[in-house]
C-alpha cells in the first residue's frame, strides 16, 4: 500500500516544531526515526495530515555526561547509543540490550525518543529505562516537564505524553559503583520482538547479597512494567537465592498473550527469563 | 538414449563445473529488470478493494465516490467483468471426481475468503487508486464461514458452494495388499500418530506483479509477468479474454523468486489484463506484501492420522493413513488444489518396500485463502508421516533409526521397481546415500556424544529422512488431465556471425540459475567458451514452446533439449566446415570457438570465419550447400511419469526444555539428482530448499482467527527463516544419472524443502523422547514444544 497524502515539514528549532504540532488544523504528527510510524502510514493505519520531521533538531540529539549519569537527546539513534563509550560505561544495561533491538537497518534510523513516545509493549527500551530509574523529559511551548520512567508508560501505546508535547531527553542517573545489570530475552528469531524479556538491576558485590533490585519486563503485558513484588522478594538476597520466590511473585503482572505465546506461556517464560537474568547479574 | 555420450569427457565441457553464472554481476549491481521496473507510456495503476470477511453476500457496491476522484480512469466490480472474462474452473480430468466452482477475477455475488478481490480501481498512480479504493462502499451481509478444515465436512458446517451439497472437493483412496490383516498380525508393533502441518506460503522477494498492454489495432495483448510458465499463461489469457492464442505474448524478464507461488491464475492478475483490454491502455498491478499474504497461494495445511506396523526385526508390515487438507474456497486454476494431496498418497513411504498400504485423502473447501502447489508439493507431508512413523516405531522396538532404514529401503540394485502406490522408480541410490550420510555426519560418534551430554542436562537430538523427489514430470502430470501445460520443452541454438551462440529455451529462470546451466551445457556440447553464449528465456514470442520451470524440470528437461540442440548444431556446422575445408565432417571437432582436426592440432578455422562466410559471402560456397546455422530440439520424458530422485538427510538439534526453543545445530543432505551440471548451483538449491524446510518446520504459519481473518500478514509477524538461526548445511552428492536422457540430470530444486521437515521433526522427537514427550505438529513453535512437555 501507499501512504495517504500528507504534508511534510522539517523544522530547524523546537519552537518551530511546537508551533506546527500545536496547530490543530494541521493534524500534525512528529516523525522521529519512522521505524514504526512509516509502516503504519503505509498500511494507512495512521493518516496524519502533516509529518513534522524532527531530524534537523540538533538540540535534542546526542549523548552527554550529566554528573555521573547520562543525558541522551531524544533524537539519538540506536546506532549512536551502541557506538557510545559513555553509554557502555554509565548504562551498561543499555549496551547489553542494544544488539537485541531489531536489526542494523532499523537501529540506523530508530531513535530512543521515538521508542519511548510510542511505548510499544514489546519494545526493549521502555523496560531498560524502568530498570535504570531513568527520567523522561518532555517539552512543549508551555515549558518542560520531567517524568520518572515508572510513571510514564501507562498502557499499550499509551504514555503520560500530552498532545503537543515532545519527548526531548532521557536522563539516566549515575549508577552506584556496585550497581550490576542483566538483560535476557527470548525472541524466536534474533531481532524479533521477544516472546518475553526482562532487564534487571541490583546493587551488591558479585556473588553476594544484593539490594535495591529493579526487575522490568517487556513483551509480557500491555506495557513495559516493573515487577515490584519480585523485587521485594529478591531484596537482601543473592540473586539466584531469591529467584524462586521472585518467580512465584510474578502473579502480580497482568500478563497478556499474543500470536507467539498465550497468557500462560508468557507467565512461564517470564519466570525463565527472570531466572536466566538473575544468573547473569 | 542415443546421442553424444562422449561429451562429458571433453576437455572443453562445462558440465560438472562450478563456473560463475553470467547474470550474477548484473543482479548484484541492482540492474535486474523486474515487472515493477517497466514503465510504459499512458500506463495506469490498479488497486483492489478486498473482502474484509471470510464469507459474505455482496448486497451492494457503490463506486460513485471512487469514480469521482481526480486521476481515476475506471472502477470495475465483479459484474463489470461478466461477459468480458470467461469463468475458470480448477479441475483436471485425471483427478476423477475433483470439483470446483467457476471463478471470476472479482467476486460477483459472494465473497469466500478474506482478501478476495471485489472491486478494482484503475488510476494514474497506485496512491490515487488506493485513495479511491478507500471510498468504495460495499454492503456485505456476513455469512457463517467454514474455516476449520477438520469441521468443514460436519453435517452442520456452512456449505461454501451450495450446488455441491458439502465442502468435499475430492477424495481418493489408495490400497495395496491387505493392510487390515497386516495390522492385525500378533507379531507386529503398531505405532499411531496424528500429524498436523500448518498452512504456510512461499514468500517471494519480488511480489506477484503484472503489466499488461493491449493494442486494439492488432488485437495484441502483451503481458509482462513475474512467473514461471509463460506459455501456460498465454493460453489462459487468450482463452479467458477471448483472444486468439497467437495474439497474446507473455514475457518474463528477471523474476525475484517464485517457488510455485506465481504459477497460478490469480483474480487480480486476470482483472489487470481485462482492464488493459477494455481501456486500451497499459495497466500495472504489483501486489504489496499484505496482498501477497492474503492471496498468494498457501500450501500444506494437512491433518494426517497415520499408522505403521513393524515386525520385531524392523520390517515394515503395513502403512496406513488418512489425510484431510483444506484448500480454501476453490480449487486453483489450472493446476488444481488436489495435486498436493495426490502427491501425499503417492509418495508416503515410497523409499521403502511396503506391500500392505492404505491411504485416503480428503480435500475440503474452507473460507480461507486458496491452497495450491508450492515448492516440494506434498513431499514434506509424505516424508514426515512415513519417516516420523518409522523412527517412532524403531524406538518402540528398540532399533536404531539407521538400521531400520537399511532393513526397509529398496535395494540399490533392485531397480526398476514399482511402489505400493504404483509409482515407477529407476536409478535410485537409497542405501548408498544413507551410507554417505552416516559417514559424513559421523553418526555413531555423534550419538555417543549426545548420550554423554544428556547426563549434563544438554538435550540434543538427531533425526533422519530417506526421501524421494518428483522431478522431470512427463505429460502424465498435467497434460493428460486437460491442463494447458506443456511437459516437453525446446531449445533453439543459433550460431551468430561473430562466432558466439545464442540459446533460446522454453524453460524459465526465476533466480535459480537456469540460464547459467543452459549456457554451460550449450557451450560444452557445441564447443565455445562460456562467455560466447547468450541465453533468452521467458518470452512466448522468441522461445520454443514449452512448460517453463516447475517441478524441478528446468535442468532435466530444458537441459536435455539444449544438449540435443547443441549437438545437432555442431553436426550442421561441421558439415559446412567440411565443405569449406574439403574433407568430411567426422574429421573435425569444435573446440573453444574453432574448428579443429578431430585428432588434435592447431585450429583450422574460427567459428566467426565460418559464420561470416555463410552469412556474408555465400558466393564462396558450393551452390548445392544449404547451410543451417540454427538448430532446435525438443525433449520430453516418455518412459516414466516422473524421474524420481532420492536423498538422505539428517538434522541435529538442541532443545531447551525450559523455553521450548530448538536450535538447529547442523544439517546434512546427501542428494542424488543424477548428473550435476553446476555443483555450486545445485548446492545452492539444496541449501535454499533446506532453509525453506526449516521455515515450515519451525517458523512459517499463516495464522487465521476462527472467523477467517489472517492475523499475521506482515513480515514482522509471519516468520520466515533468517540467516542468524540457520545451521551449517553440509551437502554431498551421489550421482546416478537417469537413463531417460543423455544428460542424465534429474531435478534438485525441491529436495531440501521436501525432506528437511521430516528430519527436523525426528530430531526434535529424539531430543524430547528421554523427557517423555513428543511433537508431531509443524511448525514446532516454542509454545507447542512447551505444550508437548506439559509445561504450559
Amino acid at each position: 500500500m501507499k501512504a495517504a497524502e500528507f504534508k511534510y515539514e522539517r523544522p530547524g528549532s523546537l519552537a518551530e516544531a511546537f508551533a506546527l504540532l500545536e496547530d490543530g488544523d494541521l493534524d500534525a504528527t512528529p516523525l522521529a526515526g519512522g521505524q514504526s510510524l512509516v509502516p503504519m502510514m503505509n498500511f494507512r493505519l495512521a493518516q496524519p495530515g502533516m509529518l513534522v520531521d524532527l531530524s534537523a533538531l540538533d538540540e535534542i540529539k546526542g549523548i552527554s555526561g550529566d554528573g555521573g549519569g547520562l543525558r541522551i537527546g531524544a533524537m539519538t539513534r540506536y546506532v549512536d547509543l551502541a557506538a557510545s563509550a559513555l553509554v557502555a560505561e554509565r548504562a551498561p544495561l543499555m549496551a547489553m540490550a542494544l544488539p537485541h533491538i531489531a536489526h542494523a537497518a532499523i537501529r540506523n534510523r530508530g531513535t530512543i525518543g521515538g521508542s519511548v513516545a510510542l511505548a510499544d509493549p514489546a519494545a526493549e527500551m521502555p523496560a531498560l529505562l524502568l530498570a535504570l530509574d531513568a527520567e523522561i523529559t518532555v517539552q512543549s511551548s508551555a515549558g518542560t516537564k520531567t517524568h520518572a520512567a515508572a510513571d510514564f508508560f501507562l498502557g499499550m501505546y499509551e504514555t503520560a505524553l500530552q498532545s503537543g508535547e515532545l519527548v526531548t531527553a532521557i536522563t539516566v542517573p549515575a549508577p552506584a559503583p556496585d550497581r550490576r545489570f542483566a538483560f535476557y530475552e527470548l525472541a524466536r528469531r534474533h531481532g524479533d520482538y521477544a516472546m518475553a524479556g526482562v532487564a534487571v538491576a541490583a546493587s551488591g558485590a558479585p556473588g553476594g547479597v544484593c539490594s535495591d533490585y529493579r526487575v522490568a519486563f517487556f513483551s509480557v503485558s500491555d506495557r513495559a512494567l516493573r515487577a515490584t513484588a519480585a523485587e521485594a522478594a529478591l531484596d537482601g538476597k543473592v540473586p539466584m537465592d531469591g529467584a524462586e520466590a521472585a518467580i512465584a511473585a510474578l502473579g502480580e503482572i497482568p500478563f497478556a498473550g499474543d500470536l507467539n505465546a498465550a497468557t500462560a506461556t508468557k507467565q512461564h517464560l517470564s519466570g525463565v527469563v527472570l531466572k536466566r537474568a538473575l544468573e547473569r547479574v | 538414449m542415443s546421442g553424444p555420450q562422449t561429451i562429458f569427457d571433453k576437455p572443453n565441457t562445462y558440465i560438472g563445473k562450478s563456473v560463475p553464472r553470467a547474470d550474477a554481476v548484473r543482479l548484484t549491481q541492482g540492474r535486474g529488470k523486474y515487472v515493477d521496473d517497466i514503465q510504459l507510456p499512458r500506463m495506469l495503476h490498479a488497486a483492489f478493494v478486498r473482502s474484509p470477511v471470510a464469507h459474505g453476500r455482496i448486497v451492494s457496491i457503490n463506486v460513485s465516490e471512487a469514480k469521482a476522484v481526480p486521476g481515476v480512469t475506471a472502477v470495475f466490480t465483479g459484474a463489470d467483468f461478466v461477459g468480458q472474462v470467461e469463468p475458470y474452473v480448477g479441475v483436471l480430468s485425471h483427478l476423477a471426481g475433483l470439483r470446483s466452482a467457476p471463478q471470476m477475477p472479482l467476486a460477483v455475488d459472494v465473497a469466500r475468503w478474506t482478501g478476495e478481490p471485489l472491486v478494482m480501481v484503475v488510476a494514474s498512480s497506485r496512491a490515487i487508486a488506493e485513495d479511491a479504493a478507500a471510498l468504495v462502499e460495499i454492503d456485505i451481509e456476513e455469512l457463517d464461514p467454514a474455516t476449520d478444515m477438520e469441521r468443514a465436512l460436519d453435517a452442520d458446517a456452512p456449505v461454501i458452494h451450495a450446488e455441491f451439497g458439502s465442502n468435499l472437493a475430492w477424495e481418493r483412496l489408495v490400497e495395496a495388499g491387505n493392510p487390515d490383516a497386516a495390522f492385525a498380525r500378533d507379531d507386529v508393533t503398531v505405532v499411531e500418530r496424528r500429524f498436523r502441518f500448518g498452512r504456510h506460503t512461499g514468500v517471494t522477494l519480488e511480489t506477484r506483479a503484472s503489466v499488461v498492454e493491449y493494442d486494439p489495432s492488432e488485437r495484441m495483448l502483451t503481458y509482462w509477468y513475474s512467473g514461471q510458465a509463460p506459455h501456460m499463461m498465454q493460453f489462459i489469457l487468450a482463452k479467458h479474454l477471448g483472444l486468439p492464442e497467437e495474439n497474446v505474448r507473455v514475457v518474463s524478464q528477471d523474476v525475484g523468486g517464485s517457488f510455485g507461488i506465481k504459477i497460478h491464475t490469480y483474480g487480480d492478475d486476470i482483472a489487470t489484463a481485462a482492464a488493459a483490454k477494455i481501456l486500451g491502455r497499459p495497466v500495472k498491478f504489483v501486489a504489496d506484501r499484505l496482498e501477497s499474504f492474503l492471496t498468494d497461494i498457501h500450501a500444506r495445511d494437512h491433518v494426517v492420522d497415520g499408522r505403521i506396523a513393524v515386525t520385531a526385526d524392523g520390517k515394515i508390515a503395513a502403512l496406513a493413513f488418512d489425510d484431510v487438507t483444506g484448500i480454501g474456497p476453490y480449487s486453483m486454476y489450472p493446476r488444481t488444489s488436489a495435486i498436493e494431496a495426490n502427491q501425499v498418497l503417492n509418495l508416503t513411504g515410497a523409499p521403502y518396500l511396503i506391500e500392505h498400504y492404505r491411504a485416503r485423502a480428503r480435500v475440503v473447501f474452507q473460507n480461507k485463502n486458496m491452497m495450491c502447489q508450492y515448492r516440494a508439493v506434498g513431499h514434506p507431508i509424505a516424508m514426515a508421516v512415513a519417516d516420523g512413523l518409522l523412527e517412532d516405531a524403531a524406538n518402540e522396538i528398540g532399533m536404531d533409526v539407521v538400521e531400520i532404514r537399511r532393513r526397509n529401503l529398496v535395494r540399490d540394485d533392485a531397480y526398476p521397481t514399482v511402489s505400493a502406490t504404483g509409482m515407477k522408480f529407476d536409478d535410485l541410490s537409497h542405501h548408498k546415500s544413507l551410507d554417505r550420510l552416516v559417514e559424513m555426519m559421523d553418526y555413531d560418534a555423534r550419538r555417543a556424544e549426545h548420550a554423554r551430554l544428556r547426563k549434563e542436562g544438554i538435550h540434543r537430538g538427531i533425526g533422519l529422512v530417506s526421501m524421494v523427489e518428483v522431478t522431470n514430470p512427463s505429460p502424465m502430470f498435467y497434460g493428460i488431465g486437460g491442463a494447458p501445460i506443456a511437459s516437453q520443452d525446446g531449445t533453439t541454438i543459433r550460431l551468430e556471425a561473430g562466432g558466439a551462440i545464442h540459446v533460446s529455451s522454453s524453460v524459465t529462470e526465476q533466480g535459480q540459475g537456469t540460464n547459467a546451466i543452459l549456457a554451460q551445457i550449450a557451450a560444452g556440447v557445441f564447443g565455445v567458451p562460456l562467455d560466447r553464449v547468450k541465453v533468452t528465456t521467458g518470452d512466448t514470442r522468441s522461445t520454443p514452446y514449452g512448460g517453463g520451470t516447475w517441478a524441478s524440470r528446468g535442468a532435466g528437461i530444458g537441459g536435455e533439449a539444449t544438449l540435443q540442440a547443441a549437438h545437432a548444431l555442431k553436426q550442421q556446422v561441421l558439415e559446412v566446415a567440411a565443405t569449406i575445408l574439403q574433407s568430411t565432417p567426422d574429421k573435425f571437432d569444435i573446440v573453444d570457438g574453432h574448428v579443429v582436426d578431430a585428432d588434435g592440432g592447431p585450429p583450422r578455422m574460427s567459428l566467426s570465419d565460418l559464420a561470416r562466410t555463410v552469412y556474408y559471402r555465400g558466393n564462396e560456397l558450393p551452390s548445392d550447400l544449404s547451410p543451417e546455422l540454427v538448430a532446435t530440439r525438443h525433449y520430453r520424458v516418455s518412459d516414466f511419469p516422473f524421474v524420481f530422485t532420492n536423498g538422505a538427510m539428517a538434522a541435529e538439534v538442541e532443545l531447551d526444555p525450559e523455553t521450548g526453543f530448538v536450535k538447529v545445530l547442523n544439517f546434512w543432505a546427501v542428494e542424488d539428482c543424477g548428473r550435476v551440471i553446476n555443483p555450486q548451483l545445485v548446492d545452492g538449491q539444496i541449501r535454499g530448499g533446506v532453509v525453506q524446510g526449516i521455515g515450515g518446520a519451525f517458523y512459517e504459519e499463516c495464522i487465521y482467527s476462527e472467523d477467517g481473518q489472517l492475523e499475521n500478514a506482515t513480515m514482522a509477524d509471519y516468520l520466515v527463516p533468517m540467516a542468524f538461526e540457520m545451521p551449517d548445511i553440509f551437502v554431498a552428492h551421489v550421482e546416478t544419472p537417469t537413463k531417460t536422457s543423455v544428460l542424465g540430470a534429474k531435478g534438485a530444486g525441491e529436495a531440501g524443502t521436501g525432506g528437511a521437515p521430516a528430519a527436523l521433526m525426528n530430531a526434535v522427537n529424539d531430543a524430547l523422547r528421554p523427557l517423555g514427550a513428543s511433537i508431531h505438529q509443524m511448525p514446532m513453535t516454542p509454545e507447542r514444544v512447551l505444550k508437548a512437555l506439559g509445561t504450559v
